[in-house]
């Protein structure tokens, strides 16, 4: 039984891991909390999901939906961050027209889904079952934790190993020497931008497969998730995020196996606060991560 | 090669510079002198098109790069080591070498690692290690190897002896003679004038966004204004 919830729990982990590693991904190069990264999320599974009722396959949808995100996600940058950077007013007034690009998108997801919960048609995603020693796992389960783990071990190349990750990281640590190095800093955050909005679109679908249910205020309960998830992560620190996306799937997933329900969400919360105590800068954060553009 | 007519720039109202002409030759060593708040800072980051000017105009070569975005003006060979250093701090010395080459754009690179390794040997061992951890006078190699790994034809020096013990300034300064005699041409700004004027060709003094006085180095070295002004100690 304990084996089983832990197995579901690292799959849940996933999911927070590659919603809130754009997020991370975000705020670790910019000192922005992107709030519109939610509606970003859901976008993913609406497009998904009338792909799929339009008649095309999962696999396009699933496609469809990262492309979307993507895009979507560099808009949201173009429109309201790019203009208030170059005022140095970005870490509030950001905050504020983020909240209102999500609006915005949430509202049209609103009209075109007419408020209602979306269902993907039976066996969209195949039913099968695997069972080895006491444990069940779906084959969406499988699908889902290797899309999450491939998607971070393929972030984390581009990031640590390539040259455009070298110039992702020089742009983070000191946009000024970067741009007299010949790096276009606006190209960087909108490439940025686009691989943090295509992970929240793929996590968006794993979400909208897994609960079987998609509606415009999905992406709602995640955003809460990710601001907790890079709090405790250490702000802007990627390995931080990712582990603190596992403490947090194994956490929720136990507490609603084993407690109450209705507890969970207090336990999370209770949870993140009292790690805060005893470590104030997150798991793997850094002294200066809070110290908002600090670096300027 | 480097021509700055008459350039003009202010930040919100502040006026830096007031019309600043100054020409580089191929092969020179230039240096700029002047007190804190003169304007060198604003001027380097003009040519590099960081800041944009009012007015005036930034040419190399007789190409026109006045108001060129900054990754524009790398392209045309034009790096700039800026003042207090700014190193990759999270990143290691092999990585923030290799992110100079974005500099390059597909130009040839005039030097390769081996090249930076033989003029600051030190990088070579600690090629690892994360940048931030590096004592001052490492992070300023390291920051001028970098601009060299984007294939420099002119390079742009802010301050690099800036709060540097002087056996590492006379380190920096031999490498920089050593860079001269292969051919570099650089523009070199110092608050340090006596340093500035040993190691330079010609100079040029700024005051208040105004170039005051130019001339061989070694004739301002024995000017009484520069010496009273510049080089009160010597
Ligand atoms: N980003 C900026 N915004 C507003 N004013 C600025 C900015 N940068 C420089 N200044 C002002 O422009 C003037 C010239 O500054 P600059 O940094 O170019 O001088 P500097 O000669 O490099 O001085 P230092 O020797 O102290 O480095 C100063 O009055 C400075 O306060
Ligand atoms: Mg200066």
């Amino acid at each position: 039984m304990l084996a089983q919830q832990l197995l579901n729990g690292l799959v849940v982990s996933g999911v927070y891991a590659l919603f809130s590693l754009g997020f991370t991904l975000v705020f670790g190069i910019q000192r922005i909390l992107n709030l519109a990264h939610g509606a970003v999320f859901m976008t993913g599974a609406m497009v998904a999901y009338y792909t799929v009722d339009g008649g095309g396959p999962l696999w396009l949808g699933f496609i469809l939906a990262i492309v979307v995100s993507g895009l979507l996600s560099v808009l949201v940058e173009i429109i309201c961050f790019r203009r208030l950077r170059k005022t140095g007013d970005e870490e509030f007034g950001g905050v504020v027209s983020s909240i209102g690009a999500g609006l915005v998108i949430t509202t049209i997801a609103q009209q075109v889904s007419n408020t209602q919960i979306l269902r993907f048609p039976f066996e969209t995603f195949p039913v099968v079952i695997f069972r080895f020693w006491d444990l069940r796992v779906s084959m969406l389960q499988l699908f889902m934790a290797g899309a999450a783990i491939v998607m971070v071990l393929i972030l984390g190349y581009l990031f640590y190993k390539t040259a455009f990750g070298r110039r992702v990281r020089a742009v983070t640590d000191n946009e000024h020497a970067a741009m007299l190095m010949g790096i276009n800093p606006n190209r960087i955050y909108s490439q940025t931008y686009f691989l943090a909005g295509a992970l929240a679109g793929a996590a968006g679908v794993l979400v909208g497969l897994a609960f079987n249910s998609i509606s415009f205020v999905m992406g709602d309960p995640y955003l809460m998730f990710g601001f907790a998830i890079i709090i405790l992560g250490g702000l802007g620190s990627i390995p931080g995020a990712l582990l603190a996306s596992v403490v947090f799937g194994m956490v929720q997933t136990l507490t609603i196996a084993y407690l109450p329900s209705g507890l969970t969400d207090t336990i999370i919360f209770a949870a993140l606060f009292l790690i805060l105590l005893i470590r104030p800068h997150g798991l793997l954060g850094q002294e200066d991560a809070g110290n908002l553009g600090g670096r300027r | 090669m480097l021509e700055v007519r008459n350039l003009k720039v202010a930040y919100s109202g502040i006026q830096a510079l007031r019309g600043v002409s100054l020409d580089v030759a191929k092969g020179e060593t230039v240096a700029l002198i002047g007190p804190n708040g003169a304007g060198k800072s604003s001027l380097l980051n003009t040519i590099s098109g960081i800041v944009r000017p009012e007015a005036g105009s930034v040419t190399m070569d007789g190409a026109d790069l006045t108001g060129m975005r900054p990754w524009g003006v790398t392209n045309a060979g034009i790096l700039q080591v800026p003042e207090s250093r700014k190193v990759f701090s999270e990143m290691t010395v092999l990585e923030n070498l290799s992110v100079g080459k974005t500099a390059l754009h597909g130009r040839a690179a005039d030097y390769d690692l081996s090249d930076v390794f033989k003029v600051f040997p030190i990088l070579e061992d600690r090629r690892n290690q994360r940048a931030g951890s590096l004592s001052g006078g490492q992070q300023q190699m390291l920051v001028i190897g970098r601009a060299l790994m984007g294939g420099p034809r002119l390079l742009l020096l802010d301050e690099p002896s800036l709060g540097l013990a002087p056996v590492i300034i006379a380190q920096v300064f031999e490498a920089l003679a050593a860079l001269k005699t292969q051919g570099l041409t650089i523009l070199l700004v110092e608050q340090n004038a006596h340093l500035a004027l040993s190691a330079s060709d010609r100079a040029y003094v700024m005051e208040q966004g105004k170039i005051v006085k130019s001339g061989d180095s070694a004739a301002l070295a024995e000017d009484p204004e520069i010496t009273a002004l510049y080089l009160g100690q010597a």
